[in-house]
């Protein structure tokens, strides 16, 4: 894999504390297409996803070698300007978080902090985005009311349509259906595939049929090590590695 | 529990009750739209609105002072310091201990740091010692509200590309803006009934005076200085002047109640 990719991670290590995480982690993420990181519960997927938006620097203690490349650059050279790395990434998290201020206020949120300050500006920004995460027949004769006055479900969507209106290429998402109910989730799920074209999209999930159905690539992760990665197809009905075959079986959970 | 709780409310009610029984029978409109006219203290015309001015300009500028070298404090303790921050530890300590001192060292303080700026008793004084004694109090408030914010909010304003600052001012402060107000309503409320503080460092005159850096009368003065007199008209007036800070601090927790309910709209539970 010497083709250039959106993101791609040298011999990454985490540590919390004196905890590794992450070990000697290295792969190259697939551009345009959905790629999923699967693993059992505490196996380090989150911390992953974490390190590729450098959330990870919010968290005490963290210590963290190797290099991840955004579009070639180290994001974790201090000389880096995060504030630009994090722009170019959507994120969505287990739960939606919306931020207090009304459903039009979020979505304006990114782009007002960017420079975009007109009015008719963010009402054109505010509707396309909108409309791309499919929420905006139900939030548009109620655009100024709090965004916490949505379901869960509409307020994942919000964050989806909060998160592409920085315009960023990739779109990083932790188990974002987990906390959502069957029909919410294949909202989301839709939204997914319609932008996989045009988006790089890395998703955390523990639901093996979610990745199956969504995923054109596989990243099995377990115990902080990277075991195996491929396109989907080749990782759930050819996997290498015993381990992997055991958790695609569900023997390992 | 059950005992307890209506002993707390008996005794509330009697004060209350005090209050409104002594006080009310010298209530006069005259009471809340004059200043004290001469021989006012041995029964004569006039009223305490200079007291009441006196009091309102004094606990507004403390309060003004303390919120705009508290917010950031709190904010800090929260956002720039981390969660394990021995720092934050140590000072949150230290304001719990500060919230504790009684508050005529404040006064005593206050009062000392007028000597050193060459400033005699008077509003600006007064200010200077409300707000040192306000100011741990309003913190610690403002403090435990930021500290419920959660970390996912702050990330996801991070996500988008914002940094601290944005993310501090733009997200932060308006989720936590109902504890705010009531923080500093808060404080408001113990600056304006403090007689303490204020015994050495704001004076006490008979006119309305709106000057910084003139004396200005205050409500717990002049409630002291009214009770202190040997005639029962005038310490009824006490009473009622009791009455009148009472009601202005009703007012300001229910206007507090209000407008915490329409700030908190948009919070994110
Ligand atoms: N803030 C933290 N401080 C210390 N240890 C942490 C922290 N966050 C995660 N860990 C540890 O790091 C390991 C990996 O956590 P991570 O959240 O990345 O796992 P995960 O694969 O996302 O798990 P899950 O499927 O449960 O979400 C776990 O053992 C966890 O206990
Ligand atoms: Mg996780």
């Amino acid at each position: 894999m010497k083709n250039r990719t959106h993101i791609s991670v040298e011999n990454l290590n985490v540590y919390y504390g004196d905890n590794q995480v992450l070990k000697n982690v290295t792969i190259a993420i697939p551009d345009k297409t959905i790629t999923a990181i699967i693993g059992p519960s505490g196996c380090g997927k989150t911390t992953l996803l974490r390190c590729f938006n450098r959330l990870i620097d919010t968290v005490d203690g963290i210590k963290v070698t190797g290099k991840v490349l955004v579009d070639g650059d180290d994001i974790f050279d201090p000389q880096q300007d995060v504030t630009a790395i994090r722009k170019k990434m959507g994120l969505l998290s287990q739960r939606p978080f919306p931020l207090p201020m009304s459903i039009y206020e979020n979505v304006a949120y990114g782009p007002r902090i960017h420079g975009t300050r007109k009015k008719n500006e963010l009402d054109v920004i505010v509707e396309k985005y909108l409309k791309m995460a499919n929420i905006w027949d139900e939030v548009k004769d109620r655009l100024h009311e709090p965004a916490s006055s949505l379901s869960i479900g509409q307020q994942q969507r919000l964050c989806l349509a909060r998160g592409l209106a920085v315009e960023p290429e990739i779109i990083l998402a932790d188990e974002p259906t987990s906390a959502l109910d069957p029909v919410s989730s294949r909202n989301i799920e839709e939204r997914f595939m319609e932008l996989k074209n045009r988006y790089t999209i890395v998703m955390v999930t523990h639901i093996l049929r979610q990745a199956k159905r969504l995923a054109d690539y596989v990243v099995f992760v377990y115990l902080g090590e990277l075991i195996e990665h491929g396109p989907s197809k080749e990782i759930f009905e050819n996997p290498k590695e015993q381990i992997t075959k055991e958790y695609i079986k569900g023997i390992i959970s | 529990m059950l005992l307890s709780t209506a002993i707390v409310m008996f005794s509330l009610l009697l004060i209350l009750g005090t209050i409104v029984v002594k006080g009310l029978p010298a209530l006069s409109l005259d009471m809340i739209t004059k200043a004290p006219e001469s021989g006012y203290y041995l029964g004569g015309g006039g009223g305490i609105l200079n007291a009441i001015v006196g009091s309102l300009l004094l606990a507004a500028g403390a309060s003004v002072v303390s919120m705009i070298f508290g917010i950031p404090v709190a904010l800090y303790l929260n956002i720039y310091l981390t969660r394990k921050s021995k720092l934050a530890e140590v000072i949150r300590v230290a304001l719990d201990v500060m919230c504790g001192v009684p508050s005529i060292v404040y006064g005593a303080f206050g009062f000392a740091i007028m000597l050193y700026l060459g400033v005699r008793a008077s509003l600006l004084g007064g200010i200077i010692a409300v707000s040192l004694l306000i100011m741990p109090v309003m913190i610690r408030a403002i403090d435990e509200v930021v500290r419920l914010v959660p970390h996912e909010l702050i990330e996801a304003s991070y996500s988008v590309g914002a940094n601290r600052f944005e993310t501090v001012f733009k997200v932060v402060v308006r989720q936590t803006l109902p504890g705010i107000i009531s923080a500093v309503l808060l404080g408001f409320g113990r600056g304006i009934g403090d007689a303490a503080s204020v015994l050495f460092t704001t004076g006490f005159t008979d006119r309305i005076s709106f000057s910084l850096l003139e004396p200005v009368a205050t409500l717990p003065l002049a409630i002291f200085f009214q009770l202190g007199t040997p005639l029962p008209e005038v310490q009824q007036r006490a009473y009622a002047s009791a009455f009148i800070l009472t009601v202005i601090i009703l007012v300001l927790s229910l206007s507090a109640r209000f407008l915490v309910s329409r700030y908190g709209r948009h919070m994110v539970k």
